[in-house]
């Protein structure tokens, strides 16, 4: 019992840092039908920022832990919502005509180069790197169930992060015009909504939400390396893909079915736990030949 | 074409080579380095790279020496696809006489076929996989530093002798990893150790927390982890965010400094167990340390960087006895014994194994690596926590 409580916390971790990822693919194909590969590396130049904004705040003496994590979020989610409003403007809008196989291509290139910068760029940026425990580290034992009260502190955080998304997209005006783009962009247009506009906040949003995944992986395992995002990446668009891509909600469904498959693959199965990763994505090839458009289908879904 | 050229320019050229003799007169030798310089281990890579540096330099300033020696210095990345392109670009340039080579088992084990067939004679300074010189007979293929069979057999007495009896495995899934498994399930319970549970997991994982769940309900005294720095971090900060309460006991691939800094104080208590010992017990130890030093690298040649030193001073003196030529240079090699090195003798066996083993047991104490017999856990000052 305490042993499965236990898998449960671990899971839902992982599902709702997968979930996080997973719905920034969704928004980028809700609003444009595009796949945007290098969301995953978007998510560890965000985390790499993050992690120079501490040193810096270290070496500006400012050494309060609450001070420290509240600066280097804002600074990782501003710095790559702006990034990623970037890349909207600069590499995927100018693509709008061309295939959608174009974006895809040039942002796994993106990709490739943002990963690589990080490697190379960073000072010594091959190595992993100690992320800082900047929340309190009070652990509850309960039998063979230990709490710690920072990962009980990062699950609460990512909830309320896609809750707060959920209102955002649900309850505004922006959510609003979102919404009607990723229906029919070409009507939202003749409603009077900035279409351009509302791409480049869609991609700006769904870029902070990876940097603030990012920021809560290196708080979890306190190790970030420059490959990070890569794995993340594709965990994250499995989930997207497997739940359906365009919907917020299909995405966190999808990215905690993801984190659930492989507990279960490690756990459950008979064989090693080495196979915890195929299990998890042979279950979702079986998935998607079962429910091609994902498990919660946007309306008018197209497949890439 | 010397028919056109006038009298008074053959005779100025002469001059200008007489002049400039003593640094020109020696015929130039090329010899390589290969190692992981970036990825995570790379602490590890470069810190050898330095080493094997060291010793081309000192012998560059050598009068005595016959060559003027040149480094070639290439990254394996600590990846068998890599390793191989490496070896093949070390062994393709026929200029290269011999190479030191490998910090990985994953990357040496992949690439000794390319050595022999491009018949590159290469010693190995890190690597510890038994089967890189023991799988097949290769003339070209030698090793400095001892075997993870020797390794574990160190590991599971000591950790049986101080009273641990239950053990779970976890391993990396890479020929490294696999081997460590093997050899120490099989010392640990000839010692009457017992292992609960066994965990394969792949080298770029994240996420440990479900396998160290199921270990946890094992209920374990000591995880025993194969497998490098990088995820061996990551398993000891989990067991940590888990309650996971038990020693971890690592293998050569986690004593890097980087072990410890990326830890801080979680390091205590971790063990390790390498081939060799710290530079200041080697018998050359103190004469490699100084020269180092003098050097000015700003990087710690870290724990195989005299091995280096070795295996690139063993090939300098080899190129110097039978002269550049790789044929000679793979004979001669075979015949090594009794060499004199700062690591103490060095003598291969007919698959080029140094049989001269010398393992060091290590553990974290206050941030540092402290060897076994100095630390207080020896001692019984601290006690490894059950």
């Amino acid at each position: 019992m305490e042993i499965a409580l236990q898998y449960l916390i671990n899971g839902l971790m992982l599902g709702v840092m997968y979930g996080l990822v997973a719905v920034g693919f969704t928004l980028f194909f809700g609003v444009l039908d595009v796949i945007k590969f290098s969301h995953g590396d978007v998510l560890t130049v965000g985390v790499f920022t993050g992690f120079a904004t501490y040193l810096a705040l270290k070496a500006a003496q400012v050494s309060s832990p609450l001070v420290q994590l509240i600066v280097l979020s804002i600074v990782a989610m501003a710095a790559m919502a702006a990034l990623g409003a970037l890349i909207a403007r600069y590499l995927v809008l100018p693509l709008s005509g061309a295939p959608a196989l174009n974006t895809l291509l040039i942002t796994l290139m993106l990709g490739t180069v943002l990963r690589e910068g990080v490697r190379l760029g960073f000072p010594d940026g091959s190595n992993p790197k100690p992320f800082p425990a900047l929340l309190p580290t009070t652990a509850y034992t309960f039998g063979h169930f230990t709490l710690r009260l920072d990962s009980l502190m990062l699950l609460a955080a990512g909830l309320a992060m896609i809750v707060a998304v959920h209102l955002l997209i649900n309850k505004t005006k922006l959510g609003l015009a979102i919404r009607a783009v990723a229906q029919d962009g070409e009507t939202a247009r003749t409603m009077g909504i900035n279409f351009t506009a509302v791409v480049l906040i869609t991609f700006a949003i769904g870029s902070g939400v990876a940097a603030f995944a990012g920021v809560m992986n290196g708080l979890y395992y306190n190790e970030i390396n420059f490959s990070m995002g890569l794995l993340l990446g594709v965990f994250g668009f499995s989930a997207a893909v497997v739940g359906g891509l365009g919907n917020i909600y299909g995405a966190i469904l999808g990215g905690f079915l993801f984190a659930g498959l492989q507990t279960i693959g490690a756990v459950a199965l008979p064989f090693a736990s080495a196979y915890k990763d195929v299990f998890a994505l042979a279950v979702i090839i079986a998935i998607m030949a079962w429910r091609p458009t994902g498990l919660i289908a946007e309306k008018s879904s197209e497949r890439v | 074409m010397i028919r056109n050229k006038r009298p008074s320019a053959i005779a100025l050229s002469l001059a200008v080579a007489l002049v400039s003799l003593p640094a020109a007169a020696k015929d130039k030798a090329k010899v390589a380095f290969i190692g992981p310089l970036t990825g995570g281990v790379a602490a590890n890579g470069i810190g050898a790279r330095n080493s094997a540096e060291l010793a081309v330099k000192l012998r560059n300033a050598d009068p005595k020496a016959k060559y003027d020696y040149e480094l070639l210095v290439l990254d394996d990345e600590c990846k068998p696809n890599v390793a191989v392109q490496v070896a093949t670009k070390a062994g393709a340039d026929r200029s290269v006489i011999a190479a030191a080579a490998h910090y990985c088992s994953a990357a040496a084990i992949a690439a000794v076929e390319t050595y022999n067939r491009l018949g590159l004679p290469m010693v190995v300074w890190g690597a510890v996989l038994p089967d890189i010189t023991y799988r097949a007979k290769y003339p070209e293929v030698h090793r400095v530093n001892g075997t993870m069979i020797n390794q574990n057999e160190v590991a599971a007495k000591l950790m049986t002798g101080l009273g641990f009896k239950k053990w779970v495995v976890i391993h990396d899934t890479t020929d490294y990893g696999k081997g460590h498994n093997e050899y120490f399930s099989k010392f640990v319970k000839a010692n009457g150790g017992q292992i609960l549970g066994t965990f394969g997991v792949t080298a770029d994982q994240q996420d440990f927390t479900a396998e160290l769940t199921q270990a946890k309900a094992l209920n374990p005294e000591v995880i025993y982890f194969g497998g490098l720095t990088p995820i061996g971090i990551r398993v000891r900060s989990q067991m940590d965010k888990i309650g996971l309460n038990a020693v971890l006991q690592g293998t050569s691939g986690i004593k890097s400094d980087a072990y410890i800094q990326a830890l801080g104080p979680l390091a205590e208590g971790s063990l390790s167990f390498i081939e060799g010992a710290p530079i200041e017990k080697l018998p050359g130890g103190k004469f490699f340390q100084e020269q180092y030093d003098k050097a000015g690298y700003k990087e710690p040649p870290e724990a195989y960087g005299a091995f280096a030193f070795v295996a690139m001073q063993l090939i300098l003196d080899t190129i110097e006895q039978v002269g550049p030529d790789r044929k000679k240079v793979t004979d001669a090699l075979g015949k090594v014994a009794n060499y004199d090195s700062i690591i103490g003798a060095v003598t291969f066996d007919d698959h080029g194994q140094n049989t001269v083993p010398l393992i060091s047991k290590y553990v974290v104490q206050d941030g540092k690596w402290v060897i076994w017999e100095d630390s207080e856990y020896a001692s019984g000052k601290r006690k490894l926590n059950k």
